[in-house]
């Protein structure tokens, strides 16, 4: 930190000194602790990615053989997973910009907060463990009987997602009892910003369907240590049983990686259209909506396991349902664009390739919830395209659209907004060119997992690895310019966007305790039909 | 639908095929409708009313009853549509005709197993009529794989622990391919197979034939057309590369070390080998060879031995 920042006093600089890092208990400073954790996992689950890539360029051996792919694919899997999306918007921007939102001092339980970003750290000691000491090579579903069986390190990598689970349902429980209790005097749940919405509908998932994981994870490890027989066939065990305890986390926590993002979403879209956001009730119901049904949906991803096809047809009628609300809230953000005074910062770029993004992976995700076309797409490269148009183009958008948002709040200085431009640009075309091949090797019936493959399918393997290519150079951009911006950007000032929530109202960076003198309530979060705002300055009421 | 393939799908070759395409197109051009609509949407609102000069106060419009209910119910009817044509086509995919051939499939690490009516076998190649029903009955003798012939649009888990259950009625004599869609470890990506369609009185003969093959060839040839047909070649290497199991390259007449002890590589050793490889365990490798019992014949066995013998160092 440099000259008139580092002057100021804010959460950054008071107090000094690794320990006083260390054992904050400042939901800032929280947040940034898990954002630098959670971007080496991105980092490292970002190198597999283009690993994997660049073995697929030919059919065949290119830079490894069969056993390291599987490794390789694995851990992709399961550290974007479980390291890196479901933790991302939550707990580095939920845990910063949450309290700050509602006009707080701090989430509900400061220590609780600290101690799940160790329990975060101690999970991830445990998959880092597992992928040297013969890494995994179930992919990140640990499938029985597969996972019971392969000689590699199962074991530490399922009591890595176990613990990480604990930090999951930590964060939840403190956003959920901070939402209901610590919001700023006179801020009813219809002021409460749509991101807090989005949070609180998260928090819901996290405590309910998280334990259930645990308790998967948990039988897994004791089906491999002591052979307890409930998932092994041998023993009078059901393979296909894990499938269900397992889906039934597993399809939520797509709702815990999509729901936050969708809460950017809508943040961003409403301050750079600079415009009161169409339809708040449909939006924010709309999240508890899929909240609840995703709990009802799970089996959708076992439509030719051998279940039965009542329980397939359930599944699929409900799976059409869940989707329903998502298409209502793509329609809600179009019309909020509808005579706004609509601005291209960076933030509304990632904010715009979400929309084109999540659309495509919307829509894809219905012919997967057909079951007579899932029978043909189940398993092949079109449910991958399907699942990175979703959590990538969704998720990942969102959250690279909230980086550079709350970046300026988080640092009190800009980044170089036309590098930025350069790297939105790199990364949805790179993502595009990646992905959208994927699609259509699919439908040509290319299965996924494959270290090899038929020739017939190397022009489109070779054009998606390009893309990854530059997808990656993207992010090296991005990685530069961010980084660069922390010790020479320009100063941001406390409101660069014209914002109406109450994180715009303190400085940048805010100081420890948040705000100087308690907030006030004296208008909605998107009353920009009646509150005079501009970039640069605080709001005129 | 067309038989040649379109944009997104391969060619058609089953009787089930064609109606999967329809609903599939008919998704596929619902939702370009859509996505369109939505493009169309960010790129005229984008333009028409991006910020000029200073933000100002905009408009407060933030409900429109009759376009919330619009954008609420056309999608519903849409995909209501949809969830009954796909569960009605999935239905037939799932029953079989009463009067469809039944063939065993087995799936095990990493090849296929096929049992026909009249008790003779094949591996990695399914041998089917053209315009016949055909019912597999399948299983898994260790983890799950899925049966999946992009041609036919179908796909099945295989599990360990009971039987499931797919059909089809090829259209078309051909070969096409046969994929393992279940991750199943290092050989998935090999398990790879065909289904040979043919005439029903080729088919009859091919039965016929017990399906042995290699006449008019040479023990050796035979052996060696044995030795990819049977699978060998997924974990056996000609060349000394080590595969998952040891190659076969010199190994013959030579002493090879066990896990416990030696042993001379002669006829009986290979036989042993092949017939029950959970005998005598090469050193450094898995005891993973499933068992040939009951899969090849004895002319078989001699062939492959033949062939095995005839790869020198
Ligand atoms: C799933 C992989 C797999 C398949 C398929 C397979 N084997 Fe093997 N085989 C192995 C492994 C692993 C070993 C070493 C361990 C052992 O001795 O069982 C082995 C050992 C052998 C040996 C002993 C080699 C030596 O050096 O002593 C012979 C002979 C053999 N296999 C023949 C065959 C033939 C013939 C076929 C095809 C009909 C076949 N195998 C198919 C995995 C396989
Ligand atoms: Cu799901
Ligand atoms: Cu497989």
């Amino acid at each position: 930190m440099s000259e008139n920042i580092a002057l100021a006093r804010n959460y950054l600089n008071t107090p000094r000194g690794l320990k006083s890092w260390l054992l904050t208990l400042d939901h800032k400073r929280i947040g940034v602790l898990y954002l630098i954790a959670i971007m080496a996992s991105f980092f490292l689950g970002g190198v597999f990615a283009l690993l994997i890539r660049w073995e697929l360029l030919n059919p065949g051996r290119d830079i490894m053989g069969p056993d390291t792919y599987n490794q390789v694919f694995t851990l992709h899997g399961a550290i974007m997973i479980f390291l890196f999306i479901i933790p991302s918007i939550p707990a580095a921007l939920g845990n910063f910009v949450l309290p700050q939102m509602l006009g707080a001092k701090d989430v509900a339980f400061p220590r609780l907060n600290l101690a799940s970003w160790y329990i975060y750290l101690f999970g991830a000691l445990f998959a880092v463990y597992s992928m040297f000491s013969s890494a995994v090579d179930t992919g990140w579903t640990f499938y029985t009987p597969y996972s019971t069986e392969t000689t590699t390190s199962v074991i530490s990598m399922t009591m890595g997602a176990f613990i990480l689970g604990f930090s999951s349902i930590f964060t939840g429980l403190n956003f959920i009892v901070t939402i209901h209790k610590l919001r700023a005097p006179g801020m009813t749940w219809r002021q409460l910003p749509l991101f807090v919405w989005a949070l609180y509908a998260t928090a819901i998932i996290q405590v309910l369907a998280t334990p259930v994981l645990g308790i998967t994870l948990l039988l897994l490890v004791l089906e491999r240590v002591f052979g307890i027989g409930i998932f092994d066939p041998a023993m009078g065990g059901d393979p296909v049983l894990y499938q269900h305890f397992f889906w039934f986390y597993s399809h939520p926590a797509v709702y815990i990686m999509i729901l936050p993002g969708m809460g950017i979403i809508s943040e961003l879209i409403a301050v750079f259209a600079h415009r009161k956001i169409f339809g708040y009730n449909a939006i924010a119901f709309s999240s508890l909506a899929i909240a609840f049904i995703s709990f009802l949906v799970w089996g959708h991803h076992m439509f030719v396991s051998g279940q039965s096809p009542l329980a397939a047809m359930i599944f699929s009628f409900l799976t059409f349902l869940v989707g329903i609300p998502s298409g209502i809230k793509v329609f809600n953000w179009l019309a909020t664009l509808y005579k706004g005074s609509i601005s291209f910062a960076t933030p509304m770029l990632y904010a715009l390739s979400f929309l084109f993004l999540f659309t495509i992976g919307g829509l894809t995700g219905i012919f997967l919830g057909a079951l007579a076309t899932d029978v043909h797409l189940h398993d092949t490269y079109f449910v991958v395209a399907h699942f990175h148009y979703v959590m990538m183009g969704g998720t990942v958008m969102a959250f690279l659209g909230g980086i550079h948002y709350w970046w300026p709040k988080i640092w009190g200085r800009m980044y170089s907004e036309f590098w930025a431009k350069i790297a939105a640009v790199l990364v949805f075309i790179g993502f595009n060119v990646t992905f959208f091949t994927q699609f259509i090797l699919g439908t040509k019936g290319m299965p996924r997992r494959y270290y090899n493959y038929l020739d017939q399918y190397q022009p489109l393997h070779a054009f998606s690895s390009i893309g990854s290519w530059i997808l990656g150079l993207g992010f090296v951009v991005m990685l530069v310019y961010l980084l660069h911006s922390i010790y020479r950007g320009r100063p941001a000032g406390s409101n660069p966007w014209g914002a109406l929530t109450l994180e715009w109202t303190n400085s940048s960076p805010p100081p420890p305790e948040n705000f100087d003198e308690a907030p006030v309530l004296t208008h909605g979060p998107y009353d920009y039909d009646k509150v005079l705002v501009e970039e640069g300055s605080p709001a005129r009421a | 639908m067309d038989s040649t393939g379109t944009l997104f799908m391969p060619p058609g070759r089953s009787t089930i095929a064609g109606e999967v395409d329809t609903l599939f197109y008919f998704i596929f051009y619902t939702s370009v409708v859509f996505f369109a609509i939505v493009v169309f949407g960010i790129t005229f609102f984008s333009i028409r009313y991006r910020r000029q000069r200073k933000a100002g106060l905009t408009s407060g419009l933030a409900h429109n009853t009759k376009l919330e209910i619009l954008w609420s119910v056309i999608p519903t009817i849409l995909v209501v549509i949809v969830f009954f044509w796909g569960f009605k086509v999935f239905i037939k995919m799932h029953v079989p005709p009463k009067d469809a051939i039944e063939i065993k499939v087995t799936g095990q690490k990493w090849f296929w197993t096929f049992v026909y009516p009249n008790g003779s076998n094949s591996l990695n190649e399914l041998v089917v009529p053209v315009g016949k029903p055909v019912k597999l009955l399948m299983s898994s003798r260790d983890v799950i794989h899925s049966f999946f012939v992009p041609d036919f649009r179908i796909k099945m888990d295989v599990l360990p622990n009971r039987y499931t259950v797919t059909w089809f009625e090829a259209t078309d004599p051909g070969i096409y391919n046969l994929f393992c869609t279940e991750y199943c470890g290092k050989g998935h990506s090999e398990m790879l197979g065909k289904v040979k369609v043919l005439p029903e009185r080729e088919y009859q003969a091919w039965l016929e034939s017990g399906s042995g093959g290699g006449e008019g060839k040479t023990p050796e040839e035979f052996g060696a057309e044995l030795y990819v047909s049977k699978a060998c070649v997924t974990c056996h290497s000609v060349d000394g590369t080590l595969l998952v199991g040891p190659s076969f390259k010199g190994i013959f007449g030579h002493v090879t070390q066990l896990e416990d002890g030696e042993a001379m590589v002669d006829e009986n050793y290979l036989r042993e080998s092949i017939l029950n490889p959970q005998a005598k365990i090469v050193a450094g490798f898995e005891p993973v060879m499933p068992t040939y019992q009951g899969v090849l014949n004895d002319r078989q066995l001699d062939a492959l031995i033949a062939y095995i013998k005839s790869l020198k160092e």
